[in-house]
């Protein structure tokens, strides 16, 4: 049998994870026509590319479907509950870099830091007769960043795309969304809190702990893994 | 007998106890609109809670805890004074550790009366002990009451004394605030850039959202204000951290909690309360000689408590959650009211904590 390797299957943390695997001896690539998730494994024996969208690859790890996955620390934190005993980091690859950050309008010259948006919440609710609305899809990131930081009466709304246009939409005040330049955010009239920081957040290879490997496929995962510059 | 089965037996058994005492059994949904609990916790409650969902009614919430839907069915149709008991499933999500229960039976006793706050409180304290006789606790009281007078008699802002009331549950916070406001802590240096501008609002920015400019604006004058506000005496912050540091046996909290109501005269009516309460647990049998009273207790877990609170913990088992906790929420029922509202003090046991350590004897 093989080891399974998760790979995003699309657009440039596909391209990139191919270039560092590529870069180490381990030729990856797409086979069958440019639409079918199929794929191949050069330069190692008994490794199976899996095409996977990138945030079920924290699930799949979970699962021990597949052996080895690359995605990001953001997607394993918010997906897995003690995501330490599920999945091990094996190497930060260098891209992908993402910060998962706060944002408020700009116009809100009084708030800057996370203790101004707990005050603004407080009045916020007081005066509008509901709890200042943040979107995001992190919510178990944010909703602890938030508890640990002492901020209450907010709520999270769910967005899972355009997070940075609910505030003009007016369905969101805020929002919780990654970001590497934050050149969306200011293009939408937004800025970060300067205490905010949730998660820094990069491509990451991560080896599933709950995967199950004949003598084998343990040869083949030591192979990989030292063919990668990785221990064991 | 398999291990629900007994630890259903032993929630009747409760639950009976409880009837024996006086009070009406009563059963709640366990499916609960999540609108009334995400009003009443805030999203915190969303980690603690299960959510699911139809597309005909929305949100839904497994019911946490029996507190929020007992009240609202009092408030609804109840006849006063009453006293409820209630056993069934609670569930809480756990994303952290997979040892604690994510469904366990609770059994609770709640008592609506306006009388006697002390002999109520004092009541549901030793129905409580009553029913876990035979097992070896602890129990832990304290009272958010006396902190809350506290903090309502500080010589300051009322801006102030409302942002740290709003916060007596979240002690890291409350800790900060209390820093910031006695000047202990330096202001951020955006704070200070803001408030040295002549006209902060000609800012430039595109004015989006609901949040108004009006809204900016009035929290910049408050900001102003807070600037300009004294700080709080070093003696007043000294006298809120004795108060929240007091930690021992209720007649020496009591002697020690009067001592620093010499100097913090705001905290003399809730003084009399906790006596008044002291004296109700005696008359009902309870040895107070050696129960435990902490300031700070109750304040990270428990939002809706906002007088007596207390707990019955396993000795030298600090895996195990509280076998019983409770309290006092009069505010809870002028939330859930709307417009009424009656004092109300209440506890739940876990009977399956209880078979646990049964079984390990």
């Amino acid at each position: 049998m093989t080891i399974k390797l998760g790979v995003p299957s699309k657009g440039r943390l596909m391209e990139k994870t191919f270039d560092w695997f590529g870069a180490r001896g381990v030729a990856l690539s797409r086979t069958g026509s440019d639409r079918e998730y199929a794929g191949a494994v050069d330069g190692v024996d008994g490794v199976e590319l899996v095409l996977l969208s990138a945030g079920e690859i924290p699930r799949e790890l979970a699962a021990g479907r597949i052996h080895l996955g690359v995605t990001g620390t953001d997607l394993v934190r918010e997906k897995l509950g003690q995501w330490e005993q599920q999945v091990q980091e094996k190497a930060e690859l260098g891209f992908g870099h993402a910060d998962l950050i706060i944002a408020v309008p700009a116009c809100w010259v009084d708030v800057d830091t996370l203790e101004d948006l707990d005050a603004a919440a407080a009045a916020f609710r007081k005066n509008h007769g509901f709890r200042l609305r943040i979107a995001t899809k992190y919510h178990r990131l944010v909703r602890e960043f938030l508890q640990d930081n002492g901020v209450a009466d907010y709520q999270l709304v769910d967005s899972q795309g355009a997070t940075e246009g609910t505030i003009k939409n007016l369905t969101a005040e805020g929002v919780a969304d990654i970001t590497s330049t934050g050149d969306t955010l200011r293009a939408n009239h937004l800025k970060i809190l300067s205490d905010a920081l949730v998660l820094k957040s990069q491509a990451t290879l991560f080896k599933s702990r709950k995967s199950s490997m004949d003598d084998a496929e343990r040869a083949a995962m030591t192979t990989l893994l030292s063919k990668l510059g990785l221990e064991g | 007998m398999t291990q629900k089965s007994k630890i259903r037996a032993r929630a009747a058994a409760l639950a009976s106890d409880f009837e024996a005492a006086g009070a009406l059994p009563v059963e709640t949904p366990v499916l609960l609109p999540a609108e009334a609990l995400l009003d009443l916790y805030g999203e915190d409650i969303r980690g603690r809670a299960y959510v699911t969902s139809d597309a005909l009614r929305g949100e839904q919430m497994l019911r946490p805890d029996f507190t929020v839907p007992v009240v609202q069915m009092h408030m609804a149709h109840g006849a006063e004074p009453a006293r409820y008991t209630y056993a069934g499933e609670v569930f809480r999500r756990q994303e952290d550790d997979p040892a604690r229960a994510n469904e366990y039976i609770q059994v609770g006793y709640e008592v609506f009366d306006r009388e006697n706050p002390a002999a109520s409180d004092a009541e549901v304290f030793a129905v409580m002990q009553n029913a876990l006789k035979g097992v070896e606790l602890r129990a832990a009281t304290g009272d958010i009451g006396i902190l809350a007078a506290a903090v309502a008699g500080l010589e300051t802002t009322d801006r102030r004394k409302r942002a740290l009331a709003r916060h007596i549950w979240r002690p890291r916070k409350f800790k900060a605030l209390l820093d910031r406001y006695s000047g202990r802590v330096e202001m951020p240096a955006s704070r200070v850039a803001l408030l040295a501008k002549d006209d902060p609002m000609a800012h430039g920015f595109a004015d989006i959202g609901l949040r108004s400019q009006a809204e900016v604006a009035e929290r910049i004058d408050g900001l102003r204000d807070e600037a300009a506000a004294d700080p709080i005496s070093p003696l007043q912050v000294e006298l809120i951290e004795a108060l929240l540091n007091v930690r021992e046996t209720l007649p020496n909290a009591l002697e020690h909690i009067r001592d620093l109501a010499v100097d913090m005269p705001a905290i003399t009516e809730a003084t009399f309360r906790l006596r008044d309460r002291m004296h109700a647990l005696e008359a009902r049998g309870v040895d107070v000689s050696s129960l435990e009273f902490e300031a700070s207790y109750g304040r990270t877990s428990m939002e809706y408590y906002d007088g007596f609170v207390f707990g019955f913990y396993v000795p030298g088992r600090a895996d195990l959650p509280p076998v019983a906790t409770g309290g006092r929420y009069d505010a809870l029922t002028q939330v859930l009211g709307q417009g009424r509202e009656i004092p109300a003090v209440g506890g739940v046991i876990r009977p399956g904590i209880l078979v646990q350590l049964e079984d390990a004897l």
